[in-house]
């Protein structure tokens, strides 16, 4: 009897470190990411960064024999267009998505859909950019008499594409958490399906529409190789969606291998990622911050 | 749902067991393998070629017949771009790096303070780089000055009226240049040959990821000029012929030409090595200058060296 106690205390606490090990884990690895990746950039960081020039500048010539310049605002730009097209696309598609299955669908459509949403997300982002360049590139130039089918528009399609699976499974289970009472409060009182979906559901899940379409965002922001064959990466701020661009995630990947480990080009990259590190970091927290604040506001009223 | 369907524990063992057996028999093989080299003294010697995209197609022929001339060396080929390939030779992740331009002596520099050896340019032969339009496109010639107005920094030739001629199936008259990644020695031999040494490409050029991809795009852009080896046409676009300056002759990306060295832009195409290459590595070159070697040179469409 004794020794079985003494086992199970023993069996406890190792299980427990364990567990408590994975959960410390994830923050050990996002610090360790964060100080690899500053390392590499911080010696010309700190050194012959130019902060101005980098962010307000368009000229992109790392490998200029005569004059290099370091300025990623054009990639700035094309990333930021392509995210928010895609948005546009994705998250009223997500949200239409979400409520048909949770309000509209019986059971066993339920789950034919959901598992063939899932599917969206298992292609490889490479068939992704393999489909913008070879179907969608002559389509756009024919439907839209664009000049060339590489363009924001391209991109946007391609990422909303690849997250609607994310954000309509989150938006999903956002809206099969409302309590049944909401519901059945709403139609007591005599209301549409529509005016129920539209007044009382969706702002009761507020919190997990957000979540979900954020990390939406996130998702976009950085895919790399889907937006590196589709977007035509040309460095300059689009005039409109049928223009070319190229993103800060594409620029990473299309450029390193290139460098020579510390030469100039290879830290610049490397503050790239940085900011692209920074950029979903920031919102990541606004995402925690208003739902946390959406939280406060439910709570008083 | 309360409806569970338990799977019985039998079966979910015998699911278990059957992963864990092909993962094993996958394991399993690659170690008798190796045992056997071992066994045998027998070394599958491996050699890493990187670098030009240009070359990539006529390495991976080169790898191709090498292995049935002698099975023991193995040839992996990747491409990248010229300058990923040299700035693997410099961090010594290669052994032999193509090409399709010079290194330059700060490279050289790099490459001997990173292994103490100079590196060894071989010449393997000649490309003509040609400027490619779409087949629709009634553009016949250009000058290499229109050249550089059209795709340098500061250029003034926007637009294909500018040139003279409408495209049919181009609808907003712009000019679309196509272009190549900047780790691409088409790229930085462009850039010299055409810009000159001090000017650098205009902003807004699609840059595409390797010599085939280039056409590509050219073949279903009506609006587009793109340049690319000559050994990567096709029947969908069109190569241009090439005036040194407006006025005179204009000459075609072609083999004759190429070695009359009346097409401007034909470029040499190298291999280098760290230091003057030995064993297995100094028989696959010497092979490659050789008569087989050559004969794919040509098949690939590049000028061999005899020439």
């Amino acid at each position: 009897m004794h020794t079985r106690q003494k086992w199970n205390r023993v069996k406890e606490f190792f299980i427990e470190w364990l567990i408590r090990i994975c959960g410390i884990s994830a923050i050990i690895f996002v610090f360790g990411i964060f100080f690899f990746v500053f390392k590499e950039g911080a010696g010309f960081m700190f050194t012959k960064w130019d902060p101005v020039q980098f962010f307000t500048s368009i000229e992109w010539y790392p490998t200029s024999v005569s004059n290099k310049r370091y300025g990623i605002l054009a990639i700035i730009a094309g990333s930021a267009s392509v995210t928010f097209f895609a948005m546009l696309i994705a998250i009223p598609f997500s949200l239409g998505a979400a409520v048909f299955i949770s309000e509209f669908c019986g059971p066993k459509w339920k789950e034919v859909l959901k598992v063939i949403i899932e599917f969206l997300a298992a292609i490889p982002s490479v068939v992704w950019g393999f489909i913008g360049l070879m179907i969608m590139n002559p389509l756009i130039i024919k439907i839209f008499n664009a000049p060339i089918g590489l363009n924001v528009l391209n991109g946007g399609i391609i990422l909303a594409l690849m997250s609607i699976p994310i954000i309509v499974s989150i938006s999903e289970d956002a809206l099969k958490a409302v309590p049944d009472s909401y519901r059945e409060a709403a139609v007591a009182l005599g209301v549409t399906k529509w005016q129920m979906i539209y007044r009382v559901l969706i702002p009761a899940a507020k919190n997990g529409l957000l979540a979900g379409g954020l990390l939406g965002v996130g998702r976009s922001i950085g895919e790399t190789m889907a937006v590196l064959l589709a977007t035509g990466h040309a460095v300059q701020i689009p005039n409109g969606p049928l223009d070319s661009v190229r993103t800060l995630t594409a620029t990473i990947a299309a450029e390193l291998g290139e460098t020579e480990q510390g030469a100039d080009h290879w830290q610049v990259l490397f503050i790239i990622g940085i900011f692209l590190f920074s950029i979903t970091f920031v919102i990541n927290l606004i995402a925690y911050l208003v739902v946390k604040g959406i939280r406060i506001q439910a709570g008083e009223s | 749902m309360n409806k569970h369907i338990k799977l019985p524990k039998a079966l979910a063992l015998a699911t278990f067991a059957g992963v864990m057996a092909v993962f094993m028999t996958g394991c399993g093989s690659q170690s008798t393998n190796d045992g056997a080299q071992g066994e045998a003294g027998d070394d599958q010697i491996m050699i890493q070629n990187a670098g030009s995209d240009t070359m990539v197609n006529l390495a991976q022929a080169w790898a191709e017949h090498y292995a049935t001339v002698n099975p023991k060396v193995s040839i992996e080929v990747s491409g990248g771009g010229s300058g990923t390939g040299i700035a693997a030779l410099i961090n010594g992740t290669t052994d032999i790096a193509n090409c399709s331009r010079a290194m330059k002596d700060a490279e050289k520099k790099k490459a001997k303070d990173a292994s103490g050896k100079d590196p060894k340019e071989h010449i393997m032969g000649f490309d003509a780089l040609a400027v490619y339009v779409h087949k629709d496109c009634p553009l016949d010639e250009i000058s290499l000055e229109q050249l550089a107005e059209i795709y340098g920094e500061n250029g003034t030739i926007t637009k294909w009226s500018q040139l003279g001629i409408t495209i049919p199936g181009c609808d907003s008259d712009e000019i679309i240049r196509v272009s190549r990644q900047s780790s691409s020695g088409t790229f930085a031999y462009f850039r010299e040959a055409v810009l000159g040494k001090t000017r650098d490409y205009k902003l807004g050029s699609r840059d595409m990821h390797g010599s085939k991809e280039v056409v590509e795009l050219v073949q279903t852009t009506p609006c587009a000029i793109g340049y690319s080896g000559m050994g990567y046409a096709t029947p969908e676009v069109k190569m241009l012929k090439i005036a040194k300056s407006a006025g005179e002759t204009a000459y075609a990306p072609s083999v004759e030409n190429t070695i009359a060295k009346t097409y401007p832009i034909a470029r040499p195409l190298f291999i280098y090595s760290l230091g003057e290459p030995e064993g297995a590595l100094k028989e696959y070159i010497d092979w490659c200058f050789g008569p087989e070697g050559q004969k794919i040179v040509a098949d690939s469409g590049y000028v061999t060296l005899s020439n």
